[in-house]
């Protein structure tokens, strides 16, 4: 009977596969579109609309990328991925690059075969209370049920922090943070924990948020960057670039506003009109055209502005730059010269 | 094979193809060129994939420090256990959950499946309801649904807290009910308590032996013993002596309430009660209808010649009608344990940290060897499945109408 | 005159008497049915009291107390303390299509109805035969119209076996006058199977894009991450339950096979399967398939899984229509056989036909179990409908939302499930040839 409809599709759709290990770069022109890899919804960061358009931080730059490859912000197809397929889907090829909440260490760098292309925001994992517990401390949390989502370095660095206070608690681990957090709204769960900046994004989704407190102690390192797969240099440079062009932007006070005026007319600065193919051949050097900073920041704005658009305090989320502040206001965000 | 053609004509490739006494060989032979061509394809394809993204095919990474804790454990472990112990701990949650679950779900399969064939109308259309219900909604939504009722509806542990608490433990404090999970006293075993054990399991093996021995006797003399009573008498009286006469060194622990949590007694989280509740009624509506085809299995000729031979009722059903009806019954049964070991996996959306949850999950995903793990916790499902299945096998080989 | 008293002599049967009160009627059922014993009453009691109280806590939340009308969890409450319905009503599209685009979604109806029109001439045998063939064509419409792009896609791969066959054909011609005829059939039909394989590998993408230059006729592309809610449970469970049935028959007969070699592959099949959880064989899909396919390669995920659903739907069923199989009397096998039908006739026309009149309830639970199943495509991070329940929850405004939303997606299950389950009693009745 319809048996043929399985093979058809499989036909159809092995036909249009084509091999993606050559260089990445090349695959992607060829194909048209950025395949990124993003979190299946995390409110500021990676999620959908009311119409399915992908919006925040993570995507974000994800839409960058294309710009800067196509001059086109919307030349990209977003693949929703969870802690557990998200390696995977890149390591297969399913994904070209992951900008995921994705915290670079020695294993996933070394042992998984990836490479981190820097990072586009450093966390801390964190806790969440209740007020109403009277809590004013991490190390006041003996005995406590922690909620935990699954799939990410959440679960080792809350069992190492306990240990190493000598403290004992309940895991709850929950594999999505939709249930995670209903969890922990019904009050199965004294403590919820993962990166600082998921605790203010889930909070904001509250129906009371000053009714819960974040606890002062950040328990963990998290940089958190956009990744792609071992050996693809090419490719790598350019989304190491994309982001380096972000973050230098805010630094050269390029926006989304003036950055078509300034690419035009050219600027004073030498390193502004580098980066915007004024001068020099970054461009070829990368493999893209001229122009591709101008539309990698044309398509969301400097690295300051996507943040405070997405993330920032005027936002629900209400994250203070804090680590994330330029390296010449008090942050480490410092970004390679364009030379 | 060597069924040399007779008609003269000698051997033709069109043989191969016509002749059905080469057909056979040809297709089988055609069939494992292309199989052993797949596997080949696949395995070099896998080789070759793994190479390019530069991993190795190990399981070292199981002797390595696991460094997550687990909440729901039988055994010892913490996070500096390696992830081989974490995939054990895993493996016994599993276990649990899947004997527990079988225990009810046979309890409540037998007593919906004996209701449905009631007499009384009501309670008949309330099984077919329950049956209908659990049978046609997906149980992933049926676990989900009881574990939020357990969240939900019961009271936190900080409920019981202060002079006035909102709520209460059931039954003076051995049952306390929370949201995080169901508290129950532990056992705390003194001094003499191996005595009261050892008493108990030897008044287990007595018991069987008075039932063989009161079997031979009946067989012999045909004189009927009350075999129900002298062995609930044997099960219980010597233990409940050895108990109070040691001095009573069994005593109970009973769950406090201190700090964040109830402390001491046994904790069954709200994981493990709700994937157990939801596994136990979802097999169970399966179970009611395997028993009710079973008992209709049974035609009324049987129960009525029994009857004619002046059997009691309960004798009736004893001897007569279960026998028939467990051969039909026990099958299906055991495949619905299977089904519910297998889907104990569910775990993962509840958090239970079954070998899912563990081998398949934290463990997954830290060390990245997807293969092995993958590969690992498909060799545990089946092992587990295939020795149920052959329990079933030898269950039906022993069963078997011997037909004459 | 006499006076004598004539004898009575009755003319007629005197009607019966009614029955007394006590043994018609309604008070007479209830007394029967309900009230006949102590356990019995006491059972009943106990039957209205659970009634009673899960109609005292459903109704006043579910009808009498619930809102419709609200924007946001808060406002719900503030409203009433029933039932939020609100949020089905404001997120009911997106569990049917998930983010399937807006101005798009009449094409998944479209299918939907097609599936309906192609399923009569399958499902009910009144239907014009001819019917048939029209529903074999569906899986490419369908495909093309859930999936857009253009038209000569489907096409081109639909062609596929037209061309195998117009290969067969030369082929054959051709050999048979160079060599055996045996041979040469079995030359042609592997040429054959090449060439279609070749054309879906090779071809398809090149007559699709050819044709798509001169005439561009096509539909807006939609990406399967696009796809969610019921669609996506829809298009798992409908494709799975067409797959699986031919490859469980083939696996059925496979196993029963007198050749050794392949029923060790099928019983090895069929064991594997059906011997892990459907979950680890989802990770498989969502994480190894990969491996073991040429580096590069990739295939869209829904694919992947539908592969997965139908393989272990399969094996399951192969095991519903081997036990069919061994339910026919030995005589069918052995008349078939005097008859002198060859392997695949008496097959066709004596045995499937029978065992699968036998099989039918246990194929129709298969179906039902797989429909089911599709709702653990979620552990792999798909938009099945409790899928969709993260991005709801995630918004502010229906954040800590749960049993409306449990209870939504359990009844659109329940009444696809009980719908699949009635049809099968009805096809066990009017299939009963009446042989007992």
């Amino acid at each position: 009977m319809k048996i043929k409809g399985a093979i058809i599709a499989a036909a159809a759709v092995m036909a249009v596969s084509t091999a993606a290990n050559a260089g990445t770069l090349d695959d992607v022109k060829a194909k048209g579109f950025v395949q990124c890899g993003v979190s299946t919804g995390l409110a500021g960061f990676a999620f959908t609309d009311a119409n399915g358009v992908w919006d925040g931080f993570d995507v974000t730059f994800c839409r960058a990328t294309a710009a800067a490859i196509f001059g086109d912000p919307n030349a990209i197809k977003f693949t929703p991925t969870t802690g557990k397929t998200r390696f995977t889907a890149l390591a297969s090829g399913e994904v070209d690059i992951l900008y995921r909440n994705t915290t670079w260490t020695l294993s996933r760098d070394v042992d998984l075969g990836f490479t981190f292309l820097g990072v586009n925001y450093y966390d801390g994992q964190g806790f969440m209370v209740r007020k109403g517990l009277g809590v004013k401390s991490a190390k006041e949390l003996d005995g406590a049920t922690v909620c935990i989502q699954t799939g990410t370095t959440t679960e080792l660095n809350l069992a190492d922090f306990f240990r190493a206070n000598g403290m004992s608690y309940e895991p709850v681990p929950i594999e999505t943070n939709a249930e995670a957090q209903q969890k922990y709204l019904s009050n199965a769960c004294d403590v919820y924990t993962t990166d600082a900046s998921g605790l203010a994004a889930t909070r904001a989704t509250f129906e009371k948020p000053a009714e819960h407190i974040l606890l002062p102690e950040i328990i963990s390192k998290e940089p958190l960057g956009p990744l792609v797969r071992h050996g693809d240099n090419e490719w790598g440079d350019v989304g190491r670039w994309v982001l380096n062009a972000l973050i230098i932007a805010e630094e050269k006070g390029i926006t989304k506003a003036n950055v078509a005026e300034l690419a035009k007319n050219g600027s004073s600065d030498p390193e502004v009109n580098r980066l915007l193919g004024k001068e020099g051949s970054d461009g070829d050097q990368l493999g893209l055209s001229k122009d591709w900073a101008v539309h990698a920041i044309a398509a969301g704005g400097n690295y300051g502005e996507i943040f405070e658009r997405n993330i920032g305090e005027s936002t629900a989320i209400g994250l203070a730059r804090g680590l994330n502040q330029l390296w010449s206001k008090g942050g480490i965000l410092y970004a390679p010269p364009f030379r | 094979m060597a069924v040399i053609s007779n008609d003269g004509d000698g051997f033709r490739l069109g043989m191969l193809v016509y002749d059905t006494r080469y057909r056979s060989y040809t297709i089988q032979i055609f069939a494992l060129i292309l199989f052993m061509l797949a596997v080949a394809w696949l395995l070099d394809n896998a080789i070759t994939n793994l190479a390019l993204l530069g991993k190795t095919f190990s399981f070292g990474f199981l002797f390595e420090t696991a460094s997550y804790d687990i909440n729901q454990r039988l055994i010892d472990y913490t996070s500096t256990d390696t992830h081989a112990r974490a995939a054990i701990v895993g493996i016994l949650n599993t276990l649990l959950v899947a004997f527990l679950g079988c225990i009810t779900a046979t309890i409540i399969g037998v007593i919906a499946g004996v209701l449905r064939l009631s007499n009384n109308w009501l309670i008949a259309r309330l099984m077919t309801i329950y049956v209908e219900a659990f049978r046609n909604i997906p149980v992933l939504i049926w676990i989900l649904i009881t574990v939020a009722v357990i969240n939900e509806s019961l009271p936190a542990p900080s409920g019981f807290r202060g002079a006035d608490p909102a709520a209460s433990p059931f039954l003076g404090g051995m049952l306390v009910l929370t949201n995080r999970g169901f508290y129950i006293p532990a056992p705390i075993w003194g001094d003499m308590s191996m005595a009261v054990v050892a008493v108990f399991l030897l008044s287990i093996v007595a018991m069987f032996v008075f039932r063989r021995w009161a079997r031979k006797r009946q067989e012999a003399t045909g004189e009927i013993l009350p075999v129900l009573r002298i062995s609930l008498a044997i099960f219980f009286l010597p233990t409940l002596l050895a108990f109070f006469a040691l001095g009573m060194p069994i005593t109970l622990e009973y769950p406090e309430l201190k700090g964040f949590n109830f402390q001491g007694g046994v904790f069954m989280r709200d994981s493990l009660i709700g994937l157990w509740l939801a596994l136990s009624l979802y097999t169970g509506a399966f179970t009611a209808e395997i028993v009710r085809a079973g008992i209709l299995s049974v035609s009324k000729g049987q129960s009525e010649a029994a009857f004619a031979l002046g059997l009691r009722p309960n004798r009736t059903m004893n001897l007569v009608v279960l026998p028939q009806a467990l051969r039909v019954i026990v099958p299906p049964l055991i495949s619905q344990y299977l089904n519910l070991t297998k889907n104990s996996s569910l775990a993962i959306a509840v958090g239970y940290m079954d070998v899912t949850g563990t081998l398949g999950g934290i463990t997954m995903n830290q060390t990245g060897k997807a293969m092995e793990c993958i590969l690992l916790l498909m060799t545990f499902y089946l092992i587990a499945s295939l020795s149920i299945s052959s329990v079933m096998n030898w269950y039906n080989e022993r069963v078997k109408l011997r037909e004459r | 005159m006499s006076t004598s008293h004539e004898p009575f002599v009755a003319t007629g049967d005197i009607p019966a008497s009614p029955p007394p009160s006590s043994a018609v009627g309604p008070i007479a059922w209830v007394r029967q049915n309900l009230f006949s014993s102590v356990s019995n009453t006491v059972m009943t009691l106990l039957g209205i009291y659970v009634i009673y109280s899960l109609l005292a806590s459903v109704v006043p939340w579910l009808l009498l107390n619930s809102v419709w009308n609200a924007s946001s969890l808060q406002d719900c409450r503030s409203i009433d303390n029933g039932a939020c319905l609100a949020v089905i009503r404001e997120r009911y599209l997106q569990f049917i299509y998930g983010f399937y685009p807006n101005e798009e979604r009449w094409r998944p109806v479209v299918a939907f109805v097609l599936m309906l029109v192609a399923l009569w001439p399958v499902l009910f045998a009144g239907a014009p035969r001819k019917l048939l063939f029209g529903s074999m064509l569906y899986p490419a419409v369908a495909y093309w119209l859930i999936w857009g792009g253009t038209i000569w896609g489907p096409i081109a791969v639909m062609a596929g076996p037209i061309v195998g066959i117009i290969v067969y054909r030369i082929v054959d011609q051709v050999l048979c006058r160079l060599m055996d005829e045996g041979i040469a059939g079995i030359l042609a039909v592997s040429g054959a199977v090449l060439v279609t394989v070749a054309w879906w590998l090779f071809a398809v993408a090149e007559v699709d894009s050819a044709l798509a230059a001169v005439l561009d006729i096509g539909l807006e592309p939609v990406a399967s991450d696009k796809i969610g809610g019921f669609l996506l449970s829809l298009i798992i469970g409908v494709s799975g339950i067409a797959g699986s049935f031919p490859l469980g028959i083939a696996l059925a007969l496979g196993r029963r096979s007198n050749l050794i070699f392949i029923k060790a592959i099928c019983t090895g099949f069929i064991e594997f399967i059906r011997g892990v959880p459907l979950i680890t064989l989802l990770f498989v899909a969502s994480v190894l398939l990969q491996y073991f396919l040429p580096p590069g390669t990739t295939f869209d995920l829904i694919l992947r899984v539908v592969i997965m659903v139908t393989m272990f739907a399969a094996a399951y069923m192969a095991e519903v229509i081997r036990g069919g199989l061994a339910a026919l009397p030995k005589g069918q096998y052995e008349a078939a056989d005097a008859l002198g039908l060859d392997y695949w006739k008496s097959m066709r026309l004596i045995i499937l036909p029978q065992a699968l009149k036998i099989s039918i309830p246990g194929i129709v639970n298969t179906f039902i179990g797989l429909f089911k199943d599709t709702t653990l495509v979620i552990v792999i991070g798909m938009l099945d409908p409790v899928g969709i329940l993260g991005p709801i929850r995630a918004d502010q405004n229906w954040n800590g939302i749960v049993w409306e939303l449990y209870g939504f997606i359990g009844i659109f299950f329940f009444i696809f499930c009980f719908g699949m389950s009635r049809y099968s009693l009805y096809l066990e009745r009017k299939l009963q040839t009446g042989h007992r």
